[in-house]
């Protein structure tokens, strides 16, 4: 094996810090004036393709393309992936209608087409966006290149040049550990790793790193809609507690409830 | 969606362990299961917890001309303010266990001897109870949420604690203005969430920020993390009530940013600890709340950097500059000893900074800040540095510096100097001080010296320096070192030995230091005149 081409697709989601508002359509969640970063998944699938090449292993990683695909601020996210050690970066270019993106097999599809053309060989992704949470795109991406796929991964390790990989995941009751060989698809897992911050050195150099603007088109693929958003709505809202002020109003409350 | 947000949230939060925290808990609760089974031994086990304030100080007395509360009073009290659970009555009942937290503060360092607690629900009550105090000459302490470290909102003797906490409604708020007004006994927090739905922002944020009161910060005049910004309360707040010793209901409450007519009477309320009066409603005026902040995180090789990068920060950032923070590479160590936690840099620095942004657009703040970190990194101001790239980790730096105090505080004791000196002498203090603990045998790494490290950090923009000394146990030697050699320090370059914490119980003896004679002296002209039978939180600082 030459060497590891990684692409990492990333994803420029609603700060997973801050509470989702539905609109008043009730067609989505409020997405304007809302802080936007990183989908955390994808920041673990970031870190762990530079501990890939830091790790110096049996492969060397020859290319990290970082890719994100949406309106006009995905760039954003991308320059934070390259800030982490991304080589370079494709942003491909969907408008935003506020339907929520592209489907999961649209995006695996185009995802296709750049492994394809870029000559990937390791496609590292998170296992969901926590916007959407379909939870679907990697293995669609699998399916589509004909690749095995080891998803939800906690550990990741090379073992030797001829690309036999070793891949540890969580499952009900502890751990399994899958051998595959590369090309591969891995979806990551929170305890993967803990990404870095950005610093500033590398934030002024990822300035500096390529991005290239593409569209769907580009990769001949169709945003196509399978799936149709009825309605979005909140879980009905938690009753809080009351608050008496001593052992009177403990008691009339009780009374008044009837449990006395 | 959700479940997986708050799963995210959840293994996130738990990559940052807080050890020890659960210890506190326990220990707190060890003498009540002691107390279910026999009553004696309460006492003794709660005093080895905590000493009284009274043995601590044996140089403080109770003052004779102070009467003893009888059960006439306390019957008097019951009727006057009616509702049961306005009055813990720990003269004519036991109520040992209600009354302990009325009594001690959080630091556990300090502890009176009081055995009535007043809950008044307004100012009208607190007339009435300041009014029959005095005329009984019965001493009082107000306090709020009782999270002052200088032991200023506790009883030393048996002064009745008046408390604010039921008084604790929101009366108003003009969003044209911006104007709050809220009685004294609104939790900050409450006070802010209440602005944030209003998208406005408290103008104090401070790490108590959940348990203390409004009333108190004012009365204390709290400073916290962005007074750099907001400015002191001096300015934001625009009027008060309060209530005089005497009973006299003093209704300042202004809404008016202007109002040229005669004495602030006001401002003697902002930061007299509570002994002229006790504030029972506050009205403040409040910014609009930013719509976007950025972190950044810095490591620095030399004080005379951190001063380049602060100077560099105020003329590029300007309006949107929210907070500069500083800490030495020893706070950040102990930190990190203490909560196991991996450090933002790589390398290792003697100082470190943080950044705030605040503004409304977030592509404008951006770029402010990149231009600024370009410029701070190219002229080699700044060694190395992180920006937070989303909500978690801009809550992780900041945890870098507010973490300090409860970092310390597992460690063992420590020695809170909290100053205001010139800028460019800040860090000499830190140096001058180490320099003279180590020349005289005191700090080292193992356990058979006393002090563990000597640390600085503080509000960098506000001139304000924490100093303190991490010991393994307190000891004599250690304080002699320190005291009064670091006031008599701080005096010599007209600093102030309390910048934002107040003098209270422990920096009592030591006003003289930044204020002089004269002004001691109209302190007291002051203090005689609308208190002249000193009830009013009686053996601090006047």
């Amino acid at each position: 094996m030459s060497g590891l081409r990684i692409l990492v697709p990333v994803k420029r989601v609603i700060d997973y810090a801050i509470k989702p508002r539905i609109n008043k359509a009730q067609t989505g969640v409020e997405t304007a004036g809302v802080k936007h970063s990183l989908n955390p998944f994808d920041e673990l699938s970031i870190e762990e393709a530079v501990r890939l090449r830091e790790r110096k292993g049996p492969i060397k990683v020859e290319d990290i393309l970082a890719l994100s695909a949406g309106g006009p601020k995905c760039p954003d996210v991308l320059r934070t992936a390259m800030a982490m050690g991304a080589d370079r970066a494709f942003h491909i270019d969907v408008p935003d209608k506020g339907d929520g993106g592209p489907e999961p097999l649209t995006i695996a599809k185009m995802l296709q087409a750049v492994v394809k053309e870029q000559n990937v060989n390791l496609v590292l992704l998170g296992k969901q966006a926590i916007d959407g949470d379909q939870g679907q795109t990697g293995q669609m991406l699998a399916g589509l290149l004909g690749w095995p796929q080891a998803t939800q991964a906690s550990k990741v390790d090379i073992k030797d040049e001829a690309g036999t990989v070793e891949i540890t995941h969580e499952v009900d009751g502890g751990v399994e550990t899958l051998r595959a060989k590369l090309p591969l698809v891995i979806t990551t897992d929170l305890r993967l790793n803990e990404p870095r911050y950005a610093s500033l050195p590398n934030i002024m150099k990822a300035k500096k790193k390529p991005l290239e603007k593409k569209t769907l088109a580009d990769l001949g693929v169709e945003d196509t809609r399978r799936l149709k958003t009825l309605k979005v709505t909140e879980p009905p809202p938690r009753k809080g507690g009351g608050k008496v002020e001593d052992v009177d109003g403990l008691v009339s409350k009780l009374k008044e409830l009837g449990a006395l | 969606m959700s479940s997986t947000r708050n799963l995210t949230a959840a293994l996130r939060r738990a990559r940052v362990p807080r050890p020890r925290l659960a210890i506190r808990p326990i220990q707190s609760i060890t003498p009540f299961t002691v107390r279910a089974f026999s009553a004696s031994s309460t006492r003794n086990s709660d005093s080895r917890q905590i000493k009284f304030t009274s043995d601590a100080y044996p140089n403080l007395e109770r003052n004779p001309n102070f009467a003893e509360i009888s059960a006439d009073d306390v019957a008097h009290f019951k009727e006057l303010l009616g509702s049961q659970s306005a009055v813990i009555d720990g003269v004519t009942t036991d109520v040992t266990d209600d009354i302990e937290p009325f009594n001690s503060d959080w630091m556990r360092k300090y502890r009176g001897h009081t055995r009535l607690v007043l809950k008044p629900q307004n100012a009208q009550e607190v007339s009435k109870v300041l009014k029959y105090c005095n005329a009984r000459k019965l001493a009082v302490v107000p306090q709020g949420g009782n999270t002052g470290l200088v032991g200023g909102s506790v009883p030393v003797f048996d002064e009745i604690v008046i408390n604010t906490s039921r008084m604790n409604q929101i009366r108003s708020f003009d969003a044209a203005s911006g104007v709050l007004v809220a009685d004294a006994g609104v939790i900050l927090e409450t006070a802010d969430q209440y602005l944030a739905e209003r998208e406005h922002l408290f103008p104090l944020d401070l790490g108590a920020k959940g348990s203390c009161h409004i009333g108190g910060n004012v009365s204390t005049n709290a400073g916290g993390l962005r007074l750099l910004r907001y400015g002191s309360l001096h300015g934001s707040v625009l009027g008060l009530e309060a209530v005089l010793p005497d009973g006299t209901i003093v209704d300042a409450l202004s809404t008016l940013r202007k109002n040229n007519t005669g004495y602030d009477i006001k401002q003697l309320f902002i930061g007299s600890e509570g002994t002229i009066g006790l504030v029972t409603a506050v009205s403040i005026q409040c910014p609009p709340r930013p719509k976007a902040v950025n972190v950044a995180y810095f490591g620095l090789e030399s004080f005379e950097q951190v001063q380049q990068a602060y100077l560099a920060a105020k003329g590029q950032l300007s309006e949107i500059l929210s907070a500069f923070e500083l800490m030495d590479g020893r706070s950040q160590q102990l930190v990190i000893q203490s909560t196991g936690n991996k450090h933002p840099l790589e390398g290792e620095y003697p100082f470190y900074c943080l950044v705030e942004t605040s503004g409304s657009n977030a592509e404008h703040d951006m770029a402010k800040l990149e231009s600024f970190l370009e410029n701070v990194m190219g002229d080699g101001i700044v060694a190395d540095g992180v920006l937070a790239q989303d909500e978690t980790q801009f809550q992780a730096l900041w945890r870098w510096r507010e973490g300090i105090t409860e970092s310390l505080s597992h460690l063992g004791g420590t020695y809170k100097y909290d100053v205001s000196i010139p800028l460019s002498d800040l860090y000499l203090l830190v140096e001058d001080c180490k320099a003279r603990l180590t020349e005289k045998g005191l700090v080292g790494d193992d356990d058979s010296f006393p002090v563990r490290a000597v640390v600085g950090y503080g509000h960098m923009g506000d001139s304000n320096l924490h100093l303190n000394v991490a010991v393994r146990q307190y000891s004599k030697e250690v304080e002699k070192a320190i005291e009064p050699w670091v006031y008599e320090w701080i005096q010599k370059r007209q600093g102030s030995i309390s910048a934002e914490h107040g003098l209270g119980v422990a920096k009592r003896e030591f006003i003289g230091y930044s204020q002089n004679d004269t002004m001691v002296k109209l302190m007291k002209q002051l203090k005689n005149l609308y208190d002249p039978n000193g009830i009013m939180n009686p053996y601090k600082y006047i």
